[in-house]
């Protein structure tokens, strides 16, 4: 700090700043994306380990004997199912209560904003069916979930003869030392959430449930479970839930070890893991693995039931049973061997799940990534648009006094704010920032709120109304006036000045949005840096304008959301065609819309009110003349 | 003199003589009385309630007793020493379910709960308190010496003497509750021991503590109060109660089947009344309500029934009288068995916040339910943080939130009519009623878990020192670059710095300065 308060060192250090800006930039811009590419390597990476003592080792030999005992529980779900058409409720009530369990229900109903088209619903009600297994001798404070949700097109009704058969087993126990919520839940995630909502007793987003007659004190963990098949070949377990946040490390260490011990097969994002993890297959098997999980955290949508159980603070996981063309099978009691081992292990607790990392990436099952490994990687693409301000900073401030040897001694670099014609001139960009965000805000609310004027307008339905509704503010946005400014300011000033101001104030708030986004969601975070902070950096109105005007329309919010549709798919080894792609990303469209009014997820309104905005101020530099 | 020294002794002797014969002519009575209630629950489950009643018709706050018989010397000499006017200790282990057990005889909140009246010549309240759970907490081996103003509550609505008392200035009243105090055989055997036969003999040889805590619900407690001595109500006498009620679940230790016998329970079979007892007495609930599809069976036939009034339900029971030598008929023993054959308007509002880390907030409400109502009571509260000492071992625990109690009137559904306070069951006279027409309850909810927000303990001399180098580093540069105005001086140089720079600036050709 003490060189700039020397003004002599000060100049040179600005002189250095200006000349050497390009290629910092360069460097930059490439460290952070290899450092993220290096992250699936092995001096990035560290073998998991379980952090809390309380799950340490112990000596005990899981008893689960009720493999069968769940598929006749499955079968007569099944046929109830048939039967009433809809959750069958008494039965799970009469089961539930013949297991030895405390039984409650909960209706619920939700109208949803527009029909949902992906799941075909609109006005939606259901029930959720729980029992409580009391922990003797303990007071009800705390409590752990086994959550299956079922719903018309995905019944898992093993999952239920499951969760029926371990309240069996479980209820004729003595080691309970917290009580034991056992919820079906309808409609999958809705019901998730009107149970979830109710049992905290809060309503955030609109849903009307029934309270809850019977509560369990405070949830320590949760598991979900998705089994849609007698048998299964491998476990798959998904972690990233609402708004990108993940569950505690441990959880994911617990189910790990227990595959290890029952000798399960199991699978992150789909992959197995790399028999070698050494090796360069290895590495970019794990790359490979790793780009998935960033591409589903940074979508921000829960990636099953768990996913809402993170807003309240409960550590919770979905395991997925997977059904291939494997040769060996698993029964329904090596499931449950799993699934009791991890209810006994967390019945240990003695203190939430705390003691693991809450932030991670994971290349692999066994292998993760912590959070102080991988900022850096968006640490090197922030600095970019720091220096890109900073060197406009410079320029703007000596703009009107030509080359640079002609600066007379008697004049330092900074004057008082205000008090002179140098520095910025912030009158004329109060036209375009008002604009973009008006132009953001209407993206936001419009398509909701004209649904149904457009679907009566134009022969559409309601859903694909609020899709092309979306569609259409987002192009029109690109052609608004952009000379606005030019009625705007009157005093003359240089003729770069004004869109160097502009560039300027959207460097700084593309940062600083970035910078606070990937503090919560890394992922989100480095896929907007990486795509929007070179095009950025680049954009001014000179020079070859049509090729940066490509660029940018290239790394706009949507345009990025359709890419990484592409990506994932491709690294999902299920490629798209362009038209399949267009259709998914119109309905990735709707869904996300659904997802912010429905469970609250932050993609939708952090798109179009802040970043949306900001690189329409990109565009409006590119087309200031 | 030698007049003086003989008038002494007589004196002396006439001293003694007279004291002698006062107590001569009035002896102290002292009475035990116990029971055991056997309740089949609607669940299945069975519950058992032990009350052991000491009265003793004496002054206990005049100084001076020094002869305990029954009574134990060292709750009385506790009372005498701090002026209690009356004392109700509590130690809970589970939840009563009211929902599934139906109403208890006497709710108990998980953990430690203890609430104690003070005489009115009590001068400082807070100090009397503060000794009194030191020394319980050595008496019953349980934490309560954690009790202190920041837990402690004075009520001022819910909690009334529940015997004789003179005034009910809610100054005198002191109420503490700790959720998380586990109890456990350390705390059942001083019970035991405060007991005439403590486990010798009588009802108390069922007390193993092996079975006892293999139970969903235990709660143990000691209610001292005064109350009238006879119908008159001229003399005070004072009446320990010793209650313990256990909940066996059926479930498990029957193999789903809901029947029981004493042996199954508590692994014995009573032998004797306890021979220092004036009335021993086992009761079991056959009263079928609900149920008209079962019907239940005692074995042996009980020698009488009882039926009343509890809890605004008529009730039968089947009472066995220990002292009476036809229960034990045949054998040497009683087992009993039980089988089983194919059941808003508020009217006033007391809020004392709390101030931090002195004591804890209190709201009482008296609300008028309405009939089939959902009356629901919510609180709004914010998470703070806590200073770092204040932080417990276990933060990530969570932080406990007493039971709240909830004390209510309700109108008896079937008439009954007024009993004998002294000659009915101890069960059905914990509280005082003043007519029939209603009963009193009080319940319990359970205890909350609450989360308040907690550093990452592992870290925090890195945080501190980040935190402050960032501060120190920073903040003065920022300050010092944004708060000041810079000018450009020429440096001056001196005469013969100047001279050598013109001879280089000749020498390079440029003009000099």
């Amino acid at each position: 700090m003490g060189l700039l308060l020397d003004s002599h060192r000060r100049r040179a250090l600005a002189r250095l700043l200006l000349r050497l800006n390009t290629p910092l930039c360069v460097v930059s811009y490439l460290a952070g994306v290899f450092w993220f590419l290096g992250l699936a390597f092995s001096p990035l990476t560290q073998n998991t380990y379980i952090s809390e003592n309380a799950m340490g080792s112990t000596m005990v030999e899981e008893q689960f004997e009720g493999g069968e005992h769940a598929l006749n529980f499955a079968r007569d779900f099944t046929a109830q199912r048939r039967k009433t058409g809809s959750l069958p409720v008494a039965w799970l009530e009469r089961t539930m209560r013949s297991v030895g369990l405390e039984v409650y229900s909960q209706s619920f109903s939700r109208t949803l904003p527009f029909p949902d088209e992906t799941h075909e619903r609109y006005m939606v009600s259901g029930t959720n069916v729980y029992g409580i297994l009391r922990a003797p001798r303990a007071a009800s404070t705390e409590s752990l979930v086994l959550v299956v949700p079922s719903s018309p097109e995905t019944l898992n009704a093993q999952a239920v003869g499951l969760l029926l058969s371990l309240a069996a087993y479980f209820r004729s126990q003595i080691y309970w030392a917290k009580d034991i919520i056992f919820l079906v839940t309808e409609h999958d995630l809705l019901g998730t959430e009107a149970w979830l909502e109710a049992y905290h007793d809060v309503n955030i987003t609109g849903m009307q449930s029934s309270a809850l007659q019977g509560r369990a004190g405070a949830i320590q963990a949760a598991v979900a479970l998705e089994l849609n098949s007698d048998v299964v070949t491998s476990l798959d377990v998904a972690v990233e839930g609402l708004n990108g946040q993940l569950p505690n490390l441990d959880l994911l260490n617990l189910f790990h070890a227990f595959c290890q011990k029952e000798a399960l097969l199991c699978t992150l994002q789909g992959k197995l893991q790399h028999s070698d993890w050494a090796s360069l297959g290895g590495s970019l098997h794990g790359l490979q693995t790793l780009m998935l999980m960033v591409l589903r955290q940074a979508s921000g949508r829960p990636h099953g039931p768990h996913g809402l159980f993170l807003r309240y603070h409960v550590e919770a996981i979905t395991l997925r049973g997977i059904n291939s063309f494997r040769q060996y099978k698993y029964d329904m009691t090596a499931v449950g061997k799993t699934l009791e081992g991890m209810f006994r292990k967390l019945n240990n607790l003695l203190e939430r799940l705390h003691q693991s990392y809450f932030f991670y990436l994971l290349p692999s099952l066994s292998r993760f990534v912590s959070i102080g490994l991988y900022m850096p990687a968006i640490g090197f693409l922030l600095f970019i648009p720091g220096l890109k301000a900073l060197e406009l900073w410079v320029k703007l401030n000596k703009a009107d006094f030509g080359p640079e040897e002609q600066l007379g001694p008697n004049h330092s670099l900074v004057q008082p704010f205000g008090q002179d014609a140098r520095g910025v001139a912030l009158t004329p960009l109060v036209a375009p920032v008002l604009i973009s965000q008006a132009t953001g805000l209407a993206l936001y609310l419009l398509p909701v709120m004209g649904q149904h004027v457009a679907a009566q307008h134009f022969p559409v339905a309601e859903a694909e109304a609020v899709v092309l509704t979306l569609l259409a503010i987002y192009v029109a946005g690109l052609a608004l006036p952009h000379s606005t400014h030019r009625v705007v300011s009157s005093t003359p000033r240089g003729p770069d000045s004004g869109w160097m101001a502009l560039k300027l104030v959207a460097l700084l708030y593309l940062a600083i949005q970035l910078g606070c986004i990937s503090l919560f969601n890394f992922s989100l975070g480095f896929l907007l840096a990486v795509t929007m902070v070179p095009a950025a950096a680049l954009t001014q109105p000179s020079g070859p304008r049509f090729l940066y005007a490509v660029l940018l329309v290239l790394v706009s919010p949507g345009a990025t959301l359709l890419g990484s549709l592409f990506l994932w798919r491709e690294l999902q080894e299920a490629p798209l065609t362009l038209a399949e792609g267009w259709q998914l990303f119109l309905s990735a469209l709707a869904q996300g819309v659904l997802d912010h009014h429905l469970y609250g997820a932050l993609l939708f309104p952090l798109l179009s009110l802040g970043l949306y905005p900001c690189w329409l101020l990109f565009w409006n530099v590119l087309f200031w003349k | 003199m030698a007049m003086a020294a003989p008038l002494v002794l007589h004196l002396l002797l006439a001293l003694l003589l007279g004291l002698g014969g006062q107590s001569r002519a009035e002896p102290e009575r002292d009475s035990l009385r116990e029971e055991l209630v056997l309740t089949p629950l609607p669940s299945g489950d069975v519950s058992a309630t032990f009350q052991f009643r000491t009265r003793w018709d004496s002054e206990l706050q005049r100084e001076g007793v020094s002869h305990y018989r029954l009574f134990p010397k060292v709750l009385g000499q506790l009372i005498s020493k701090y002026s209690v006017q009356e004392l109700h200790l509590s130690l809970t282990q589970g939840f009563w379910r009211t929902r599934f057990w139906g109403q208890p005889f006497l709710q108990a909140p998980a953990g430690a709960e203890l609430w104690v009246w003070f005489q009115n010549s009590v001068a400082d309240v807070d100090k009397s308190w503060k000794e009194l759970s030191n020394i319980l907490s050595g008496i019953f081996c349980a934490s309560l010496n954690f009790i202190d103003s920041t837990n402690t509550v004075t009520p001022t609505a819910s909690f009334k003497p529940l015997g004789l008392a003179n005034g009910t200035n809610h100054h005198f009243l002191r109420y503490a509750v700790l959720p998380r105090e586990v109890v456990c055989t350390e705390n059942l055997t001083p019970w035991k021991k405060l007991l005439p036969c403590s486990s010798k003999a009588g009802l108390s040889v069922l007390l193993k503590a092996e079975r006892l805590f293999h139970t969903s619900y235990h709660s143990q407690a000691v209610h001292i109060r005064p109350v009238c001595r006879d119908a008159h109500c001229v003399s005070v006498s004072w009446e320990l109660r010793q209650t313990l009620t256990v909940v066996f679940d059926a479930y498990t230790t029957g193999q789903g089947k809901k029947d029981w016998s004493l042996f199954r329970m508590f692994s014995r079979t009573i032998t004797e009344a306890c021979p220092l007892a004036s009335q021993s007495y086992v009761y079991v609930d056959i009263s079928r309500n609900g149920q008209e599809n079962e019907s239940l069976e005692v074995s042996p036939p009980p020698t009488s029934t009882y039926q009343a009034v509890i809890l605004g339900d008529r009730k039968t029971y089947a009472v066995y009288d220990l002292l009476n030598l036809a229960t034990f008929s045949g054998s040497r023993s009683l087992n009993l068995q039980l089988k089983w054959r194919q059941l808003q308007d508020i009217g006033y509002i007391h809020y004392q916040p709390a101030q931090d880390r002195l004591r804890p907030h209190l709201l009482e409400m008296l609300i008028q339910l309405p009939a089939n109502s959902v009356t629901k009571v919510s609180i709004q509260f914010e998470r703070a943080l806590l200073k770092w000492t204040e932080y417990t071992p276990d933060p990530n625990h969570g932080f406990y939130v007493s039971p709240s109690v909830l004390s209510a009137l309700v109108p008896n559904l079937v008439g009954a009519k007024p009993a004998n306070w002294e000659e009915s069951p101890l069960f059905s006279t914990m509280f005082p009623t003043s007519d029939s027409s209603s009963y009193f309850v009080r319940l319990y909810t359970e205890p909350l878990l609450v989360n308040l927000p907690t550093p990452d303990f592992s870290m925090p001399y890195n945080v501190i020192c980040l935190t402050c180098t960032v501060v120190a580093v920073c903040y003065g540069s920022f300050y010092n670059l944004l708060t000041r105005t810079f000018h450009l001086e020429e440096p001056k140089r001196s005469r013969l710095v100047r001279w050598l720079a013109n001879i280089i600036r000749r020498i390079r050709g440029v003009p000099p300065v």
